[in-house]
């Protein structure tokens, strides 16, 4: 087996909140040279640190291939397949025809065949098209077959949000997802991860769905050369604090992570969590910290009903009732689907600044 | 049949022994069904036998099928053990889904059955993508996918095709056009009798043939797998045949009104079984003694199947959890 030999459950040595995108470190970000060397890793863009994983998996495993509309394209989905092709051949990375039902029920039947399919879908918006495939046959083949055959494919979608994207092109669906036994959910923050969590997925058994965000792309980090699987359904800690736990999820760890950082100036230690992956979800870890903390915010990119912070809320009310100080506050998109004008998406969209007013009001019970 | 005359014999009664233990299985199941025993949705392949008969005849065992709810005809034909499907049936832990998929969701792994889907038109791409697998590990295995008219309404078929035809898959796509989808007659679904004609592109081989007749589905599937094994692409074979039964369930729960009698009984008079058993018989291929012992065999099989899947253990509550993801 070709993947006992990359090193297992590997995790960033810390947050390193200079790599990120947010405003307050953009100019910091922005100095940073490409490729600088830096201790065990090299400073790379998030799109480098996923092309790395899908060519170290390519390299590593014949039965991986990469599939999706523009996988080849010059771009090569936001950089993160570019030039591939162009390694591996068409062969193995290829662009598909327009029809996401089929090809995603393609991805499966070639994972019963053997092979471990990679599945690049340019927008979550577009797996609404795969859906029968994902959530009626990949998630249910595993159980319903009594352990027979099972499915070891990734399915890739990263959300657009901005510029104008409007309501089909830049919806994050990660809850409708969340719902579904028998796939793994995955959503990545940063570059170190993009790399360790895409090949743990390729090296899961199971269909895995990565839902990533075009915001990530935007972030620098240090990411090690050596190929490395960061843990399936286990979280980890961004920011330690006292006073209050805050999960977020996606580019939302970052905007937590300098909200965070602001409040320390008001004397507030909020403690951030980054699950990474939302199934499984890593539970104890967010108990604990609200058994230190006695209080909880949750912050998501999708919409507030039904969805991630909905689940997150219900399953700390069910388990860790007796740790809270205080009221569950959610941080959500409103249900609404997104708008295309710049100030309605200005309106629209949850940052910083709702974090750290949720994070103030959950604390003093006032949030200006 | 490019057969010596011995092998075709041998084939002959392979095949008529193979449809005659499907229809025996199936009117077992049928006359049982009201104890209430098999509590899963049973539908039943009776008067289709000479397709997944002639087809998986053509196969060995390594190649990949994938079929759908209807499915007892081609998990028997391709090799399945009936205990593990009779233990399915009644939802036993020594099923072949060990009770976690029922009627509807046969697997046999090791005869390249890697399990079927209830969802109409979902286990096209599947198989087609088994068929990439195949393509792309340099094997020379084959993947067949049985479907029927409802599946020919999907957007799947017509997007895996294009696929197949594109990439040059050994796909064998078989179409069992029976008539009926549930309750909805084919004519009342398509503009036209025009399946077949959707499903021949100019590249693709494709046949039209009689269904009821094992030994002309055996030579279009056994042209079509020899065009995939050598590289050559997909083919897409409809066949012509009809559903006695209702959709799901036993003769009397198959609700009344919707289909005329007299075509039922049209078709009856065509059963592929008697007719192809009568030829036999005919031809000298076998006779009345050889038939006789053949049904007494089959026979014993069913009730040692049935036994064998009463007296299996049921699952219990400690194995609700268990399966749901792969070590």
């Amino acid at each position: 087996m070709p993947w006992s030999r990359i090193k297992p459950d590997t995790n960033e040595p810390e947050f390193l909140s200079r790599d990120m995108h947010g405003p307050a470190m953009r100019g910091i970000a922005a100095s940073v040279p490409d490729f600088e060397q830096v201790g065990a890793g090299r400073r790379i863009t998030y799109a480098e640190a996923t092309n790395e994983a899908l060519s170290q998996a390519l390299s590593l495993d014949p039965g991986v291939f990469v599939m999706g509309q523009g996988v080849d394209d010059p771009s090569g989905m936001f950089g993160a397949t570019r030039d591939l092709h162009k390694r591996f051949g068409h062969e193995r990375v290829f662009d598909t025809p327009l029809a996401e039902t089929a090809l995603s029920g393609i991805a499966v039947g070639a994972a019963l065949g053997g092979m471990r399919p990679v599945y690049f879908h340019n927008r979550p918006d577009f797996l609404l098209l795969a859906m029968d495939q994902l959530v009626n046959h990949a998630a249910k083949w595993h159980y319903m077959f009594g352990g027979a055959a099972n499915v070891p494919l990734v399915f890739w979608a990263c959300v657009g949000r901005g510029w104008g994207s409007a309501a089909q092109h830049s919806q994050a669906l990660q809850g409708l997802f969340m719902h579904v036994p028998g796939l793994k959910l995955i959503m990545p923050s940063t570059c170190f991860d993009a790399k360790g969590l895409m090949l743990a997925a390729i090296k899961d058994n199971n269909p895995v769905l990565i839902i990533d965000h075009r915001m990530n792309f935007k972030q620098r980090g240090l990411v090690p050369e050596e190929p490395y699987t960061v843990p399936l359904g286990k979280g980890v800690i961004r920011r330690a604090g006292r006073d209050c736990t805050v999960v977020a999820v996606s580019h939302l760890v970052t905007d937590a992570f300098l909200a965070a950082q602001e409040l320390a100036g008001e004397g507030i230690e909020a403690e951030v969590i980054d699950p990474r992956t939302l199934r499984p979800l890593d539970e104890e870890l967010i108990l604990a910290s609200v058994a230190k903390t006695g209080r909880l915010v949750i912050c998501d990119t999708g919409w507030k009903t039904g969805g991630v912070t909905a689940e997150i809320a219900a399953m700390v009310a069910e388990k860790g009732f007796a740790s809270l100080r205080a009221p569950i506050a959610r941080v959500a998109n409103p249900d609404l689907p997104t708008p295309s004008g710049y100030t309605l998406e200005q309106a629209y969209y949850i940052g910083q600044d709702d974090i750290r007013r949720a994070i103030l009001k959950t604390v003093r019970g006032s949030g200006s | 049949m490019s057969l010596t005359a011995d092998a075709k014999r041998g084939l002959q009664r392979a095949m008529l022994r193979t449809m005659l233990r499907i229809r025996r299985v199936q009117e077992r199941i049928e006359s049982e069904y009201l104890k209430d025993e098999m509590k899963t949705p049973v539908h039943l392949y009776i008067g289709q036998e000479a397709i997944a008969t002639g087809v998986c005849a053509a196969l060995r065992d390594d190649d990949a099928i994938n079929s759908n709810h209807r499915s007892h005809g081609h998990y028997l034909a391709k090799g399945g053990d009936l205990n593990a499907m009779m233990a399915e049936l009644f939802c036993r832990k020594t099923g072949c889904s060990k009770g976690y998929g029922g009627s509807m969701h046969l697997v046999d792994v090791a005869h390249g059955n890697m399990g079927t889907s209830a969802i109409v038109g979902g286990g096209i791409p599947i198989g087609t993508g088994q068929g990439l697998a195949f393509r792309m590990r340099k094997l020379d295995r084959v993947s067949v996918v049985f479907f029927g008219d409802g599946a020919a309404d999907e957007g799947t078929l017509y997007e895996s095709l294009n696929f197949a035809l594109l990439k040059k898959l050994p796909v064998v796509y078989v179409m069992e056009n029976n008539g009926w989808a549930v309750c909805s007659a084919t004519a009342t679904r398509h503009c036209g009798d025009n399946v077949f004609h959707k499903g021949a592109p100019d590249r693709l081989f494709s046949a039209k043939i009689d269904g009821n007749d094992p030994e002309l589905v055996f030579a279009a599937a056994q042209k079509a797998v020899e065009r995939a094994r050598r590289g050559e692409g997909p083919s897409f074979i409809e066949c012509v045949t009809y559903r006695i039964l209702g959709h799901a369930g036993c003769v009397t729960q198959d609700p009344k009104g919707y289909r005329d009698p007299a075509e039922i009984e049209a078709w009856r008079k065509r059963c592929p079984v008697c007719a192809y058993q009568a030829k036999l018989l005919a031809e000298g291929v076998l006779d009345g003694q050889a038939l006789a012992q053949a049904e007494s065999e089959i026979a014993a099989e069913i009730d040692a199947a049935f036994d064998f899947a009463r007296q299996s253990p049921l699952p219990t509550a400690a194995d609700l959890h268990r399966n749901l993801f792969c070590e």
